[in-house]
């Protein structure tokens, strides 16, 4: 053996490790074994929690194998993205492309190529990093994520999702097998906004926008926060804000004004709190303008 | 547990514990060295694989979860002894430096070529975004790929020789 010779090699701590070709079998196994288990798709956030041993589960129950979750579809006004849908297969999608393109914007900021040839969307919010993009997203667009359990299923809103860092609605024997995302009846528009240090690393401050129109009147105003508090944070005040109102310069400061003071960031290496709070106040007006502009496009 | 996966053309298998790495399986068992482990944290693309044709970073995969699949290492760049256009252009655009990088830039240039024979400078700089070079600045690996670019429209515009000797061509 040599290899290690030398080096500072991580590697995680000793576990089990299942890889199920079904899902009932992989229902069975979190039946019984959930509360010592991780449930694994791409493992690009995982992976690098067990390396660091931040995560030492008795079990891996990678779900890598299970099949059919690999598909985008489009079923009963929803866009179905399934479990192992991942961010590269989100940057391409042409069915979120033509109903969501906030989905490929926010895709092509995760990340670098490579982790987004591995790492998958569900993975990622159930993971709920609170500087994870999709998250964001996920609550601007109101998602819902279909948990399965040998009990059965239930739909759990994003907004109900988030509970703390790293920690989520999801019980233990529980998977998220899909995320549904309302594709708007009428014109529709959204944005994402992030600014990076450099490529690969997590936000220092980003915002999902998304706008739903009836006429010049917004039916629907979605904000998700990333990097900005223990979760994702859903800006319910500003959404309130607009609905019902005209996009107009002095709406969209009002309710940048509102998401700002949503946002409870703080101080880091990356920027103050203060700094990071201006920056959402600055996302959501220039999100809300390209939300508009997008919207108006799609006028049909 | 035991794995099974073809590399570089050839099906190798191992005997391993689920925590081992890829990075570390294709170092240690199979002696495959030119995958390098830098900063081991998913953020500097020196243990860049592709994975079924796609880069990947081998020391953010656990060797179980590529069972079955199908795995190039630098190693498998050349072929028959003779360097592949990727490689040829490292080496005439001098695309390296100390080196370390330069076993993932070569992956990754020789993925982005399969999907986009013609990549414009910026699409090159997208796709190496992922890995981290601390040498040359880019700037000779940017052309490097865009060498073996050339190298390969050319190739592939040109009558094969034997094309050529059976009369054939235009």
């Amino acid at each position: 053996m040599w290899g290690f010779l030398g080096g500072q090699a991580m590697f995680p701590a000793a576990f089990d490790y299942l890889a199920p070709t079904t899902l009932g079998e992989a229902l069975d196994i979190l039946a019984e074994r959930g509360d010592d288990a991780k449930v694994m798709a791409g493992g690009q956030s995982l992976i690098p929690l067990l390396k660091l041993r931040f995560a030492q589960p008795a079990l891996v129950l990678d779900i890598g194998r299970l099949p059919k979750l690999n598909v985008v579809s489009r079923h009963d006004g929803r866009l179905i993205i399934g479990a192992l849908v991942r961010h590269v297969d989100v940057e391409r999608d042409r069915t979120l492309a033509d109903n969501a393109p906030i989905m490929a914007e926010a895709a092509h900021w995760i990340a670098d190529p490579l982790v987004r040839n591995r790492g998958t969307l569900v993975g990622s919010v159930c993971h709920a990093d609170p500087a994870g993009d999709w998250g964001a997203v996920m609550l601007a667009l109101n998602a819902e994520l279909v948990a399965k359990s040998k009990a059965g299923e239930r739909v759990i809103a994003a907004a109900e999702f988030f509970k703390d860092p790293f920690t989520t609605a999801l019980k233990p024997n529980e998977i998220v097998t899909e995320i549904r995302i309302p594709i708007p009846p009428g014109q529709a528009g959204g944005a994402y906004n992030k600014l990076e240090r450099k490529v690969g690393d997590f936000a220092t401050v980003a915002v999902a926008v998304q706008v739903e129109m009836n006429g010049r009147k917004v039916t629907r105003a979605g904000i998700g926060l990333t990097s900005v508090g223990p979760t994702n944070i859903k800006a319910t005040e500003a959404e309130k804000a607009l609905a019902g109102q005209e996009l107009t310069d002095e709406t969209i400061r009002e309710a940048a004004r509102l998401a700002a003071s949503a946002a409870d960031p703080k101080d880091d290496i990356r920027g103050s709190a203060a700094y990071k709070k201006d920056v959402v106040r600055v996302f959501v007006q220039r999100g809300l303008h390209t939300a508009l502009g997008r919207a108006q496009e799609k006028r049909t | 547990m035991k794995v099974t996966m073809r590399v570089n053309g050839g099906e190798r298998t191992g005997d391993v514990e689920p925590r081992v790495l890829l990075a570390d399986f294709l170092r240690t068992n199979l002696a495959l060295t030119g995958t390098h482990i830098g900063c081991d944290t998913t953020s500097c693309g020196a243990c860049t694989v592709l994975l079924d044709g796609e880069p990947v970073k081998s020391c953010t995969l656990l060797a179980v979860q590529v069972d079955g699949r199908d795995i190039t290492t630098v190693e498998g760049l050349a072929q028959g002894g003779a360097l592949s256009p990727v490689q040829v252009g490292f080496h005439e655009e001098h695309g390296l430096q100390c080196g370390f990088c330069t076993p993932g830039m070569m992956l990754v240039g020789t993925a982005l070529l399969e999907q986009n024979p013609d990549p414009t400078e910026e699409q090159i700089r997208w796709a190496i975004s992922g890995n981290i070079c601390r040498c040359t600045g880019y700037m000779n690996i940017v052309k490097a790929i865009q060498h073996a670019a050339n190298v390969k429209q050319a190739a592939a515009s040109a009558p094969s020789p034997a094309a050529v000797a059976a009369g054939g061509g235009e």
